[in-house]
């Protein structure tokens, strides 16, 4: 199970990245669950400065652009 | 070199289209012809070119520089990187939360975020072939100001007071640990560098064309169809209050820089004097509704409140000391 959280105040690339990885994820058959984030103070915490930001079980994989198809693939299946 | 689009124009609406060269609407289509194709060749070919040299500079980068500088080099040096440093403006609540839990002082913070709108290289590239390199050099001179005037402002007043609380701990946390963990600088290699610019100029360019449609077209309009001498006889003399009062179209009105340059060019040639053009473009861009409420996550009311009448008397500075020297120019 992968508590998936997509930073970014709410800009159209972040809801894209985040369909993206829903998509991908029941593709891929993984148990996950993506959440939006987009209070200020959170995504300060994660030292993020460009979003859209993803962070994977707390750990943040990716910052500044919505990702490509691989490596979301990779993140996935890791 | 632009001669070329002056032809295609030439062709598409004289001789095409069949209209009359004295006719307003043949102006009008032409104007917009020319502008439009111009525009989008120039910025595919720059960004592409921009982008290839500056691949490697992010925000994380400008940061870890900006941190631990003194101060009066910070307020050039934010400004500096406000105009150059690609990002979006979605980003620019983190970038300031970034910046401020770094230690980075609030003025060379709101230095670079001041800079980041008004100057860029979308409206630089517009600006030269719209308008001239003497007046896009002025226009760089006046935006670097705003931001390091600002800049320097803030933190005489001592801004940072009225931050919201968690954005004041970061930035009093980031002052004690003044190690930030330096980004290794990355290195590229021409093919990553290829394929950052590439997508680069596909993303502004998709962000931007619409932008160019709407000012050439409103530049066109303002062209063809206000008549010849109606802005001149009426508002050329750069009365005093035209300026305030352009301020105050400016601001309510959102666009981008890329919008309101053609719009710019269009009130200049027919006669609108320089400063109040300024004033009315700057605050056009520089300052927008949408981006003091995202402000607000950060800043009490107070500061917002300072920082819009700051930018306000700014731009009428400017607006009233351009008019004034404009005979010099």
């Amino acid at each position: 199970m992968k508590t998936i959280k997509v930073l970014g105040s709410g800009c159209a690339k972040c809801t894209k990245t985040a369909e993206l990885l829903e998509k991908r994820a029941i593709e891929l058959g993984v148990e996950a669950v993506v959440v939006k984030e987009t209070d200020a103070q959170v995504i300060m915490s994660y030292g993020v400065m460009r979003t859209p930001a993803v962070v994977i079980n707390e750990q943040l994989v990716h910052s500044g652009s919505i990702p490509t198809q691989a490596d979301v693939t990779v993140w996935l299946q890791s | 070199m632009f001669e070329v689009f002056t032809k295609l124009a030439d062709w598409l609406a004289y001789d095409l289209a069949g209209l009359s060269s004295a006719t307003k609407m043949g102006q009008a289509l032409h104007f917009f012809v020319e502008d439009t194709t111009k525009i989008f060749v120039l910025l595919v070919v720059m960004i592409y070119l921009i982008a290839l040299i500056r691949a490697s500079l992010n925000v994380e980068r400008v940061r870890d520089f900006l941190a631990g500088k003194h101060r009066g080099a910070g307020y050039l040096m934010g400004a500096g990187f406000g105009a150059v440093t690609p990002f979006c403006s979605c980003s620019s609540i983190p970038v300031f939360l970034g910046f401020t839990s770094a230690g980075i002082p609030v003025g060379i913070t709101m230095a670079f975020l001041l800079t980041s709108p008004l100057i860029n290289e979308v409206a630089v590239l517009l600006l030269l072939s719209l308008l001239g390199w003497k007046f896009t050099l002025v226009y760089i001179l006046v935006g670097m100001m705003v931001g390091i005037l600002g800049g320097f402002f803030l933190d005489a007043i001592r801004a940072e007071r009225w931050l919201q609380s968690f954005a004041l701990k970061a930035l009093e946390q980031g002052r004690q640990n003044s190690s930030v963990d330096l980004v290794s600088a990355e290195t590229m290699s021409m093919s990553e560098r290829h394929q950052f610019a590439r997508d680069e100029t596909l993303e502004i360019f998709g962000r931007v064309w619409k932008w160019v449609i709407i000012g050439v077209g409103l530049g066109a309009a303002l062209h063809g169809f206000v008549p010849d001498g109606w802005i001149e006889a009426n508002l050329g003399d750069g009365q005093w209050w035209t300026v305030p009062a352009a301020v105050g179209v400016g601001i309510p009105l959102y666009s981008n820089a890329t919008g309101v340059i053609p719009v710019m060019e269009s009130l200049i040639t027919n006669g609108l004097p320089i400063g109040t053009t300024l004033a009315f473009c700057m605050s056009t861009v520089a300052a927008s509704f949408p981006e003091f409420i995202l402000l607000k996550q950060v800043m009490q009311w107070r500061l917002l409140a300072i920082l819009f009448v700051m930018l306000l008397i700014a731009f009428t500075l400017i607006g009233w000391i351009f008019n004034f020297l404009f005979p010099v120019l």
